[in-house]
């Protein structure tokens, strides 16, 4: 085995394993994935609409107007808002249940499935069904605190999802090391904040990155609770997208799509990297 | 916590946290009209539950949805599995510079969102707008990523003498492929399956970018009726919609639930 890999690279796995087994799934991302991130970057810069059949390029129109009436930034500051708070709640609440429900008793195995209920569920259905349990009180029509009320549902749903993470990572650290510890005269209170936890930094890295990017391109739960209300404070990058396209003015929608694209993959790079970085240092 | 409260604390956490949204949803769902226009926590006077998912069910021409939703998940999941696996063993097993470029390329959708309004110009162009084959192309795009990530992880777990063995009884790369290497690959390809079902199946955003208004999925249903006129504070209904879609998962859940949970896990925490 050694000898294939590291005598004339290339020479017997190009007949063994052929790039060709590699032509149609980077075929389908190629057309369904790649080529329209391409186009972002160049319909960004033009005024396709729905009201008219030619495309023209407008340099940077949209931006400036998006930027002139503090659209764009409200945006992006509501969308960092809700996904920093999401990824707070979802940690935070995974993490509590699964410290609470380790051991494997029959009663936790029970409620650990309880809370995969929602992972399940479409995220659609889980909006309606705070706004139905949310209706008559004012927490779906506070302009500044709606947007936490709606990080708490969308944290509502995956907390099942984190929870499970968190317990498999808590089922990896070796008993031994536990053991060791209390040996060395560590109370349970000390070995658990200062072995197990620092020990869980890839359940971390995963459960944070995961929540942070993927509520950055939320959608339904908004949608389906506010709507992006109210007065447009919870009006994430996807709504804008979703409401725009709606209107017509597909240049403004593609012009949000490729901030939003920016916004991911510059922050993608940093959030990983100091997550990482805190793994090596353990 | 000590051992005699621990199951207490446990059970009522799941009766407020879970067990008050769960019986939202069941309690309005069997209420009548006029009882569920303001949605509480009260049971119904009578129960209407079986009577309302008929209704919903006809009204709402749940079958046609559900049919879109299959055929559009289905194909989706098979071709994800199958083009990902051949693409993730390949990148696998080579070990040049070029490959592994490939591969980062590959899995970077995981993170990157897709462009969903530029992809409706491009399915346009391509003359699939509104298919359900340009929206399995476009979820195909989506998660091919998923899968390259978790099947190349596992296939490097796999010792490539197993695959030495019946190359040296004469069989080319199709048939190592497929007689030796995507057997071994079911855990891993089962995980990928629940994953990409539960996606794609809840998928409300892509949906109606790619298809709204010409073809019915369940979420996309749910969503144009729940915004509509039709249903507007017919909590009754949409609850017993909610139920009516979430089953056909909860009951795979319940039967797979340990293959499901190590599954979901194994990718996560290395």
């Amino acid at each position: 085995m050694t000898i294939l890999q590291n005598g004339a690279p290339g020479s017997i796995t190009r007949r063994t394993h052929p790039l060709w087994f590699l032509l149609p799934a980077y075929g389908l991302l190629l057309v369904f994935f790649f080529l329209p991130t391409v186009f972002n970057f160049v319909y960004a810069f033009t005024d396709w609409s729905g009201f008219k059949a030619a495309i023209n390029p407008v340099g940077f129109e949209n931006f400036e107007q998006l930027v002139s009436d503090g659209t764009l930034f409200r945006s992006l500051r509501i969308t960092i808002v809700y996904a920093v708070l999401v990824a707070l709640f979802q940690n935070v609440f995974g993490f509590g249940l699964a410290v609470l429900l380790e051991r494997d008793t029959a009663v936790n195995r029970i409620a650990r499935t309880f809370f995969l209920i929602p992972v399940l569920m479409s995220a659609l259905a889980v909006g309606y069904i705070f706004q139905a349990l949310l209706k008559g009180t004012e927490l779906l029509a506070h302009t500044t605190w709606t947007v936490v009320v709606v990080a708490l549902i969308h944290a509502w749903k995956w907390m099942g999802l984190s929870m499970l993470i968190y317990l498999a990572g808590l089922k990896t650290i070796p008993l031994d090391v536990i053991e060791a510890a209390s040996i060395d005269g560590a109370s349970r209170r000390t070995a658990f904040w200062r072995i197990r936890v620092p020990l869980l930094a890839p359940a971390v890295t995963f459960n944070v990155a995961t929540a942070l990017l993927g509520s950055m391109n939320g959608f339904d739960i908004v949608q389906a609770t506010t709507g992006g209300g109210p007065a447009r404070t919870t009006e994430i990058l996807n709504i804008f997208i979703y409401r725009t396209f709606g209107q017509g003015l597909f240049a403004q929608a593609t012009t949000m799509s490729l901030v939003l694209f920016l916004l991911v993959a510059l922050m993608a790079f940093p959030v990983i990297y100091v997550l990482r970085k805190r793994e090596e240092v353990l | 916590m000590s051992r005699r409260l621990q199951p207490v604390a446990a059970l009522l956490l799941v009766a407020v946290v879970i067990g008050v949204p769960l019986w939202l949803v069941v309690a309005t769902a069997g209420k009548s009209q006029g009882e569920a226009v303001d949605p509480d926590l009260t049971p119904p006077s009578t129960w209407h539950l079986w009577e309302n998912l008929r209704q919903v069910w006809v009204d709402a021409d749940i079958p046609a949805a559900l049919f879109g939703s299959l055929l559009i998940v289905a194909p989706t999941v098979l071709i994800v599995l199958i083009l990902g696996s051949m693409a993730a063993w390949v990148l696998a097993r080579r070990t040049s510079r070029f490959t592994a470029m490939l591969y980062a390329l590959g899995i970077s959708g995981i993170i990157l969102p897709p462009a969903v309004v530029t992809v409706v110009l491009l399915l346009r162009q391509l003359g699939l707008a509104g298919t359900a084959a340009g929206m399995i192309g476009v979820y195909a795009g989506i998660y091919l990523s998923t899968v390259i990530f978790f099947v190349t992880g596992f296939v490097r777990t796999i010792p490539e003498s197993l695959e030495e063995a019946a190359r040296i009884d004469g069989a080319g790369p199709i048939a190592v492929f497929r007689r030796v290497v995507l057997p071994l690959l079911r855990p891993v390809l089962a995980t990928a399956t629940i994953l990409i079902c539960l996606y794609v199946w809840n998928d409300v955003f892509y949906a109606f970018f790619v298809v709204g208004g010409r073809l019915d999925t369940l979420p996309l249903n749910l969503f144009q009726v729940a915004s509509a006129g039709l249903y507007l504070n017919n909590w009754h209904l949409i609850f017993a919609y909610v139920i009516l879609m979430s089953l056909p998962l909860i009951v795979t859940f319940a039967i797979a639930q340990r293959k499901i949970i190590s599954g979901i896990t194994s990718g996560a925490v290395k």
